[in-house]
């Protein structure tokens, strides 16, 4: 029966993150469940999603019991759909205009700290230290590429 | 490259000649922008996969690390059940009742002939260093230097720096109050256990303990780490160098029968041979006499574990807290014995108003009755259950033994109508309330240093840890308000990055031991605080390795190693997995589900794991979306040396309880030799039996008893039984590491060719690359 495996799938994201085992998890964690359950939300969908299931007095946490059915609704209705890989492939080559194979980390961080949804300053120097091949300071993006869309155990 | 990029773009529509668009051209800036969002997208996702796995793998440390505390409360109330039962002059009773024994020395003059290291000589081949006491500066930076190099301190400065800690812990009171006008920041620094490198580093980031810097250390500086005594050792000294400067608390782990089970016992054992006994019994009554909690400005309290609803400051600098040895043994009540003069269904009787007595006492420490809805799992674990069932198996074996004597010796039965059952009747009002008082000043201690926080409202038993309590936010604000505070400092939970907040910023976690589950887990911390009693905080890593290591890697080998750890559970609970198993395929087909696979470990294991998650690493065939549960356990197995002949179930049995085998162990060895004779195995395993109500026969732990002698002198190695039970399988670890092999691959890629690759030819994919989300 589909609807229990997702049922399924969703409590196994959500006691990871359950802490005291009482089905409460932080709010600032809802992100980061909803995207490991395969989903891309961008920034404004993420709030959007939160707005729904926080508490009427936000808490500061989330319950499951609200989380759940919010949750099984985009998985089955397919919404905050992930980006085919081959397109994130050619994101990095769009930026890549003279198409040299590899990106600045200059450029690359400015692209990523001043459009669309901004990197913090922490989330780009934690990007390049997976990106970044130290030796050449240029970041070779379609291995950078395959490390992302690696199969994950899921 | 590098042309600047602006926020909005041009869109060329072509039109057909009736108005309708055919064509869309957009701008390239708008192709950047759009480009960006996806990677950032893409790139937000691969964290969030990647924090998941590194919080499940978490969760396999803590898990089994909190199982392992709950294991051990439970094992010392299981063996102060059996002394509390069984008749004086019972092997068994003796074997273990030394434990519970009140320390035996009580007046401070004996306590000093205890301390007494003037007849201990020094070798002068002795090149460590040699203390002269009062303690000043610079011997106490030499002793650092000194174990920095490896030098382990003579028993005889030991002793004498004991002594002399001793004296001053004594003067000082429960709660430590101190401010930050007389040194300009205070250092607090959390959770060391035994890891001296992390406290080196800090004193190297931070500068040692002086006049101007001033610390707090916040408990649990032993047991883990393979250093603890040198950690002590130095704390101690810097104690007694700046009394004004430097404050220690207790943290849970400051207790001897906690350090039974997780290595500080056997680390003092092992590095003092001829005078760790006695050590250890000064350490006990040093750890009693620690302080309780800090406090600085009046504002802002440091205490290891943290708070419940019920904490009153006021009580807590009242208490004698140098009762209390043990957090898991209250002071003991004072108890009338009654001889019975009849027998048989009389003695019954006793028995039966005595259990429940006994339970009621048992059921007042640690876990009490909870208003919650306990979670599925730890019902069964509750203490309630499991004393009932063991009284019945005491009762079994007194009534066989009472047969048996009737039968053989008319002596006997005397012995039996004599029998001492700890009677509980309150003889009078008074020693009830006193009683209680002793309860109360208990769970206060129990609380501060056994505690948890926890995000919503309210305030619950701790059922994981087994002690203390959960508390909420509010319960956090009204304690602050109530005694006009600001902040609460703690300790007690292993936190990635060394620190946390929580309860809107008004409790702060501090960590200090790095790398604590594994290398590369999770980063140590201290932190500062001026007169502004601001938090400044500065975090490290011991081991130059792991400051190489990328997130990645970091996290792969983490994962790698919490998942040996869980492979050691499962193969410890191997014959329980197979009935369970079996349950769900009751057609024998020697199949089941992958679904029927996680709900039988969750069952089984009593772990709240992700299993669904897990499964993936942990099973690596199955034939459409079923698991040979026999070949798959076949890969579990470890390879015992000598042990062939030796019954299967015998020796799961044994490596499923090691941990508990070696904690009563240790109890046994009461000259701490590391050897106990065959007589005492015996008597151990009877002990252990009785705990798992077992059924192993006795020609089989005789069996066993003679192949693991390999020295044939009748005794037994108490470490190297331990060793030869390590899940040190090769073919299985090669395995599991070829199964991670397989997974870094993945995640590396082929990094050292890049060089050589030519540059990619362009694609022209506008139009996908344009499709709507």
């Amino acid at each position: 029966w589909q609807n229990d495996s997702v049922q399924k799938k969703i409590r196994s994201a959500f006691d990871v993150f359950d802490h005291e085992q009482n089905q409460t998890v932080d709010v600032r964690e809802i992100g980061t469940i909803i995207r490991s359950l395969g989903r891309f939300p961008t920034e404004a969908e993420l709030h959007d999603v939160i707005a729904e299931i926080e508490e009427e007095e936000p808490a500061g946490f989330i319950r499951f019991e609200k989380f759940l059915p919010t949750m099984s609704r985009i998985l089955m209705e397919n919404k905050l759909r992930p980006v085919p890989e081959d397109l994130l492939l050619q994101a990095f080559e769009v930026l890549d205009q003279q198409k040299k194979g590899h990106l600045d980390p200059e450029e690359l961080s400015r692209y990523l700290t001043q459009e669309g949804d901004p990197f913090s300053q922490e989330e780009m120097e934690e990007m390049l230290s997976a990106a970044l091949d130290p030796e050449k300071n240029l970041i070779f993006y379609r291995d950078f590429v395959s490390m992302m869309t690696a199969d994950e155990p899921w | 490259m590098g042309c600047g990029v602006t926020k909005g773009g041009e869109f060329h529509k072509r039109y057909d000649k009736d108005g309708n668009i055919i064509s869309v051209r957009i701008s390239a800036v708008t192709k950047a922008i759009r480009a960006a969002v996806l990677i950032q997208r893409w790139y937000r996702q691969y964290v969030a996969r990647m924090e998941l796995r590194r919080r499940y793998t978490w969760n396999i440390f803590q898990s089994i690390e909190y199982a392992g505390q709950q294991d051990q409360i439970k094992l010392y109330n299981f063996l102060g059940y059996l002394v509390d039962n069984f008749t004086p002059s019972s092997n068994e009773r003796n074997l273990i009742s030394h434990i519970f024994r009140e320390n035996e020395v009580c007046r401070d003059i004996e306590w000093e002939r205890f301390f007494d290291y003037r007849h201990i000589e020094v070798p002068d081949i002795y090149s460590g260093p040699r203390l002269t006491f009062p303690l000043n500066a610079d011997q106490a930076a030499d002793l650092v230097e000194a174990f920095r190099s490896k030098q382990q301190l003579h028993s005889r400065y030991v002793l004498q720096l004991l002594g002399e800690t001793w004296k001053l812990l004594r003067v000082l009171p429960n709660i430590n109050r101190i401010s930050t006008c007389h040194s300009k920041e205070i250092t607090i620094c959390g959770d060391l256990h035994g890891q001296l490198e992390d406290l080196l580093l800090i004193f190297y980031k931070n500068g040692m303990p002086s006049m101007e810097k001033a610390y707090v250390f916040n408990g649990d500086f032993v047991d883990r780490g393979k250093d603890s005594i040198e950690i002590l050792l130095i704390l101690f000294a810097f104690l007694l160098v700046y009394p004004g400067e430097v404050h220690l608390n207790r943290g849970n782990h400051e207790d001897h029968i906690i350090n039974l089970r997780y290595g500080f016992t056997k680390e003092v054992l092992g590095k003092y041979k001829m005078h760790g006994k006695r050590i250890l019994k000064l350490l006990q009554k040093i750890f009693s006499w620690l302080p309780l909690a800090t406090v600085i400005d009046q504002k802002v309290l440091i205490v290891h574990g943290g708070i419940s609803d019920t904490t009153d400051l006021a009580l807590v600098a009242r208490v004698d807290r140098h009762k209390y040895v043990s957090s898991l043994r209250p002071p003991k009540r004072r108890i009338s014995h009654s001889v019975r003069a009849s027998v048989d269904s009389d003695m019954d009787e006793d028995l039966v108003g005595s259990k429940y007595s006994i339970l009621n006492r048992r059921r007042a420490s640690l876990t009490y009755a909870r208003p919650f809805p306990a979670r599925e799992s730890f019902q069964h674990r509750s203490l309630q259950d499991f004393s009932s069932t063991v009284a019945r198996t005491m009762e079994e074996e007194l009534e066989i033994r009472r047969r048996q004597a009737a039968m053989t010796r008319p002596g006997y039965s005397m012995s039996c109508r004599n029998l001492n059952t700890s009677m509980l009747s309150p003889s009078s009002s008074d020693s009830l309330d006193a009683f209680e008082n002793v309860q109360n000043e208990w769970k206060q201690i129990l609380d501060l240093l056994w505690s948890d926080p926890m995000i919503p409202d309210g305030c619950v038993p701790n059922e994981v840890r087994g002690g203390g309590c959960y508390w909420g936010p509010n319960v956090t604000e009204e304690f602050l308000n109530k005694h006009s505070m600001q902040l609460i400092i703690r300790s007690h939970e292993c936190k990635q990055d060394g620190y946390e907040f929580c309860h809107n910023r008004k409790v702060l976690t501090i960590f200090s031991a790095s790398n604590y589950y594994e290398v590369g887990s999770n980063r140590g911390a201290f932190v500062r605080l001026g007169p502004d009693l601001v938090p400044y905080f500065i975090q490290y890593q011991a081991n130059s390795m792991t400051r190489e290591m990328s997130v990645r890697q970091s996290l792969r080998r983490t994962e790698h190693s919490a998942l040996k750890v869980l492979r050691e559970q499962l193969f410890a609970h191997k014959s329980d997995l197979m009935s369970a198993f079996q349950q769900h395929d009751k057609e024998n087909t020697g199949l089941i589900s992958l679904s029927d696979w996680g709900s039988a470990m969750s069952q089984v294991l009593h772990l709240d794991l992700p299993w669904r998650m897990l499964r993936s690493q942990l099973i690596t065939t199955t034939t459409d979306d079923m698991l040979d549960y026999h070949n798959w356990f076949r890969n579990l197995a470890i390879k015992e040396k000598s042990y062939e002949h030796i019954e299967q179930t015998l020796l799961d049995t044994l490596y499923k309880h090691r941990s508990t085998l070696e904690t009563i162990f240790r109890i046994v060895d009461t000259d701490n030799s590391g050897f106990i004779s065959f007589e005492d195995f015996r008597q151990t395993w009877k002990l252990l039996n009785a705990y798992l109500k077992m059924e192993i026969s006795e020609e089989s732990i005789n069996d066993l008893v003679v192949s693991i002698d390999t020295n044939k002198d009748g005794n037994i190695d108490i470490d190297e039984f331990m060793e030869s039970f390590r899940l040190v399988d090769k073919n299985m670890l090669e395995r599991g590491k070829s199964l991670f092999m397989r997974r870094s691959e993945e995640y590396d890629g082929p990094q050292d060719e890049t060089t050589n690759q030519p540059p990619q030819t362009p694609t022209n994919k506008e139009g996908g690359f344009l499709a709507p989300p």
